[in-house]
């Protein structure tokens, strides 16, 4: 069942970034270059509206945190590379499986070097491991819980001022979506 | 139902659904939206028979989870939602690539090929990618998640600035 809901939940999931116009090269080397906020409006929203939904029902008990330590060497390091990996391949992870849904054929030869790309993280697992100890580890902490405080004031702050944005941009983008 | 057939829909509703299907996943399997974990897993499983003294083995073991799912859905679903409006017939070679590095297919699908691979190793050392940190962690506010985000973006940036620097046609 669970394997079930999540094809379910991924079908909806590349449904909706084909809808959103991301599988595609240039809309995202765009995005780069600040000309195309399609990607940043997408991903700031479902952050945001996630956001009210996850800690209303981590209030309620029905889910736990589940975060990625903060292992500042390893963060910045496959940060640094995954910026430089999106901008040659021209889709990220997500929309990079979607443009091959959508039928492009060099997202299928990324997806093979994503594939490749594992394997070498696979192999190369003790020099990772190694820089993860090496260097400073703020552990698995979020903003509310570092600043000590209420993760209410960061939903709502957050959803403020990405409704802010949205309700700015909107306007601006009509003409080209109506 | 023509809103299905409907080329594109308007980010920031796209975004807001994207956010719903996460609670979606949150309330059904308490999992997360991610993409690059199965990729590290289907890589791990192909080579295990043969690399099983791999320190890497001592502390993972592949498995074929939700999230192996998720992806196979995500492609099923773009796959979907592409036949549906008929935005399925696109240039081998990208035209904002193409302006910048020429029309060569070759050239294009290797630096894809390079992109792909040096993009997930990046993700997997930090343990998340767009999906991951950029909504998942993003949602928890997590510190990793909201450090990555704008390091991977003002790499991006910088590189990509630098790369387009003179292409012709840049809208």
């Amino acid at each position: 069942m669970t394997l079930i809901l999540g094809l379910l939940t991924g079908f909806v999931f590349g449904f909706l970034l084909q809808k959103g116009r991301v599988p595609k090269h240039d809309v995202i080397i765009k995005a780069f270059l600040l000309k195309d906020f399609t990607a940043a409006k997408i991903m700031a929203t479902a952050g945001a509206v996630g956001a009210v939904g996850f800690y209303t029902f981590n209030n309620l008990g029905y889910i736990e945190l589940q975060i990625k330590p903060a292992e500042l060497g390893a963060i910045i390091f496959g940060g640094v590379l995954f910026g430089i990996g999106i901008v040659f391949y021209g889709y990220c992870p997500g929309t990079g499986v979607s443009a091959v849904g959508e039928g492009h054929k060099d997202a299928l030869v990324g997806m093979l070097g994503m594939l490749i790309g594992g394997l070498f993280y696979v192999i190369t697992f003790p020099f990772v491991q190694a820089i993860r100890k090496d260097y400073p580890d703020i552990g698995k902490e979020t903003l509310p819980s570092i600043t000590e405080s209420s993760p209410l004031l960061w939903v709502v702050g957050f959803t403020l001022v990405i409704s802010m944005i949205a309700f700015a941009a909107r306007r601006k983008q009509r003409r080209v979506y109506e | 139902m023509n809103w299905l057939r409907k080329k594109y829909w308007e980010p920031f509703t796209t975004g807001a659904l994207i956010g719903i299907l996460s609670w979606f996943a949150n309330l059904s399997t308490d999992n997360f939206l991610g993409i690059t974990t199965p990729f590290e897993h289907t890589a791990a499983f192909l080579i295990e028979p043969v690399a099983n003294e791999l320190r890497y083995f001592a502390q993972n073991t592949p498995e074929l989870n939700w999230e192996w799912m998720l992806v196979l859905g995500v492609f099923l679903g773009a796959y979907t939602s592409s036949k549906l409006s008929g935005d399925r017939v696109h240039p081998t070679v990208p035209p904002l690539w193409q302006a910048r590095f020429g029309k060569s297919v070759g050239k294009r699908m290797w630096f894809s090929f390079l992109g792909g691979f040096i993009m997930m190793y990046g993700a997997r050392v930090a343990q998340g990618c767009t999906s991951g940190h950029g909504i998942s962690g993003v949602l928890q506010f997590a510190v990793s998640s909201w450090i990555f985000v704008p390091v991977f973006g003002v790499t991006g940036i910088f590189l990509a600035k630098f790369l387009y620097r003179d292409a012709k046609g840049v809208a």
